[in-house]
């Protein structure tokens, strides 16, 4: 078994083993051990030789999200066995639903690895379609009337940006079959790559604008989100955690190899531009959402929504220096939003409550939850000295060089949010205290793993990581 | 390409989309289900055109597939759900008929307008099919913001993806076609299935004021 075959095979076959494992502990067990087994696979590929077919293709750009996605899909599995047993013991899931939903984690796990690995556009898209649809049904297993509503609306939301990206991904085909000739080599990325210089342009550029509202869709740029804050909000935390953390970034990064192809071709539109104006207008539109929310977990999804503007502005400038922070930033927002959400899916827990005006004074009550989620809301405020800060300040100080006007929006932007995120936060911290004490049975390890990495690459970021982030980043162009 | 081969071709697909147009401003569910049955129908045919055209039988898949489950097995499906909730006359529509013809007409003239000066080889055929492609997945997109209900929506949904087929297809020697289009069947089988256990009747969306409150910040629901 190559390690790019185990990423693939060890979540299918847990996945089928999972549907029949009625035992609930033993069933998170296995998911655990399934997520380990693919995250050391994921590290083994470091030093694997890059895979170049038809179907695989490893880079230095997926095989840097291959391990983060491998990892966060490893911490989120130890989160959320402690999680659901929770949630078995007040009555909220029945083991029947465990099954279905272990098996459904897998299966999100593979289709995500599977749309990192493959060449080709369409197998890309395969991973993208699958990888939701496993999501939107794991969003409605409370089966509440607003857990259905949420995954409703997910499912038609995400099913039409699908589609559109499927009708790009047909134009990105059509495009290239009279240059490249018919079958698998003209949806292969690296021979689209290749050839992409000698494209109708106008074609390319017409394939673009379907792919980036059908893939933007999945990434919750603005105004195709609103399937974003219900399905965070409604669904089981641990895929709070993974949806923000992870699938956000597999689409983002599907918009970014066709962003690529684009760059190679003289004669397209200017797709840094719309990236650009796309990206500013989720994060100031997030920024200003952020101050209504009622709900704890609506509130950071809307956070998610504002950090993926920040990272599709940062893509859309371009440029080494843009590229890095933007890189630097998606690897920092993962792990930070998914430890926050696994804060936050514990306080819920303990308060028996998302609403951020019934979580107070968390300080008092459970100190170490408090910590957890304070550090978390410092990290993502992008404060010093957490890895966050350094990604922005990138951000922010290219830009201005570049062009001033953006750097300011964005600059107003980032200030609202954290703005935003301190008002809201204040009492749930530092309120008055409600609620019972103590008594919680929660994993802290993932939590404090993940702002421990978010800290110590503020401080520090080792040469071979910023050697590696520099590759990628003049990859994207 | 000989001319009978085209001009088929393009019968078929002019057809899905006067099926399409006929799809907006149908007022009872149950007309809608047999407007977008034909349109299934239409579909199979002009995929089993694009198969004999272009010597590709594994198309006829394809063309089966959109024949059974979507002319036949999911209209008969969703035709039981309606009986089953009660809801066979209620149909709402955010816009009335008349301004949602026209806007489905501007969004075929712009498919046209957007796809013809393209130039997709000597592939004449591709281009043809492609902007009545576009042209249909526009208006299932129009069909599914214009009406209220979930079983409608879901309509749309599929005629939507009717038009994807119809330009994976007529792509010549795309890979993957037969895969993806089992992909979409089972897609849609979930939705109906969804639909079913949960009995969904309305969409949930930000035109909707009182789903909104009821749904977003959990204030009480006034029906």
């Amino acid at each position: 078994m190559t390690p790019l075959s185990t990423i693939l095979w060890t979540p299918a076959l847990a996945m089928v083993l999972l549907g029949f494992v009625a035992n609930y502990r033993l069933g998170a067990l296995i998911n655990i051990l399934a997520c380990a087994i693919t995250f050391v696979a994921g590290i083994a590929m470091l030093s694997g030789d890059r895979v170049r077919s038809d179907v695989f293709i490893i880079d230095d750009f997926n095989i840097y999200l291959i391990l983060l996605t491998t990892f966060i899909g490893l911490t989120t599995s130890i989160f959320s066995a402690t999680y659901i047993s929770h949630e078995l013991e007040i009555g909220k899931l029945t083991p029947a639903f465990l099954r279905f939903y272990h098996a459904l984690y897998q299966a999100m796990m593979g289709a995500m690895n599977l749309a990192l690995v493959v060449n080709n556009v369409g197998l890309l898209w395969v991973g993208v379609e699958v990888a939701t649809l496993s999501t939107v049904m794991m969003v409605g297993i409370y089966r509440t009337p607003e857990a259905v509503e949420a995954a409703w609306k997910y499912f038609i939301l995400g099913s039409v940006g699908i589609a559109l990206a499927f009708f790009g991904t047909i134009l990105i085909y059509l495009v290239a079959q009279p240059v490249v000739g018919e079958g698998l080599p003209a949806m292969a990325w690296d021979t689209l790559l290749k050839n992409s210089a000698a494209f109708d342009g106008k074609l390319l550029s017409l394939a673009f604008v379907f792919l980036l509202v059908g893939y933007g869709t999945k990434v919750g740029l603005a105004p195709f989100h609103a399937w974003l804050p219900d399905a965070h909000a409604e669904g089981p935390t641990p895929i709070s955690a993974v949806l923000s953390g992870l699938l956000l970034n597999v689409a983002l990064y599907a918009l970014l190899r066709f962003k690529i192809l684009l760059a190679g071709n003289p004669y397209t539109l200017n797709v840094g531009m719309i990236m650009i104006s796309l990206g500013l207008i989720s994060l100031i539109f997030a920024a200003f959402m952020l101050y209504r929310r009622r709900d704890i977990k609506r509130l950071f999804a809307y956070s998610s929504i504002e950090h993926m503007g920040i990272m599709t502005f940062a893509f859309g400038m371009g440029g080494p220096l843009a590229n890095f922070s933007g890189l630097l930033h998606m690897t920092m927002h993962s792990l930070i939003k998914s430890a926050i959400f696994f804060a936050v899916g514990h306080i819920a827990q303990v308060k028996g409550t998302q609403r951020i005006a019934q979580i107070r004074g968390l300080s008092v009550t459970h100190p170490a939850l408090a910590v957890g989620l304070a550090l978390g809301v410092i990290a993502i405020a992008g404060m010093p000295p957490f890895g966050m800060f350094l990604s922005e300040f990138m951000l922010v100080s290219t830009s201005f060089a570049r062009q001033p006007l953006l750097a300011l929006a964005l600059v107003f932007g980032l200030v609202l949010a954290f703005g935003a995120l301190v008002l809201r936060l204040q009492n749930v911290l530092f309120g008055e205290p409600t609620g019972p004490r103590g008594g919680v049975k929660a994993s802290y390890v993932p939590l404090f793993i993940h702002l421990a990495i978010v800290l110590g690459a503020g401080l520090w970021l080792p040469e071979p990581v910023v050697r590696w982030f520099r590759v990628v980043a003049a990859q994207l162009g | 390409m000989s001319s009978l081969q085209f001009d088929t071709a393009h019968l078929l697909a002019g057809g899905m989309l006067v099926l399409s147009l006929l799809l907006l401003y149908q007022d009872r569910i149950l007309a809608t289900l047999n407007v977008f049955a034909l349109q299934a129908i239409t579909l199979s045919l002009a995929v089993a055109w694009q198969a004999y055209a272009q010597d590709a039988m594994h198309l006829i898949v394809t063309a089966v597939i959109a024949l059974v489950a979507k002319g036949f097995i999911i209209p008969a499906a969703l035709n039981r759900i309606v009986h089953r909730l009660g809801i066979h006359r209620e149909i709402e529509q955010v816009i009335g008929a008349g301004p949602t013809m026209l806007t489905g007409l501007g969004l075929v003239a712009l498919s046209i307008l957007l796809v013809m000066p393209v130039n997709v080889g000597a592939n004449m055929l591709a281009r043809e099919d492609l902007a009545f492609a576009l042209a249909v997945i526009l208006l299932g997109l129009l069909m599914m913001i214009t009406r209220r209900n979930a079983v409608t929506q879901i309509v749309g949904f599929m005629s939507l993806e009717n038009g994807l087929v119809l330009a994976a297809t007529g792509a010549k020697g795309m890979p993957l076609v037969v895969e993806i289009s089992v992909a979409f069947s089972i897609l849609i089988a979930f939705a109906v299935f969804g639909v079913f256990v949960f009995r969904i009747r309305e969409r949930f969306d930000t035109v909707d004021l009182s789903a909104l409150d009821r749904f977003r910040e959990g204030r009480r629901h006034v029906p």
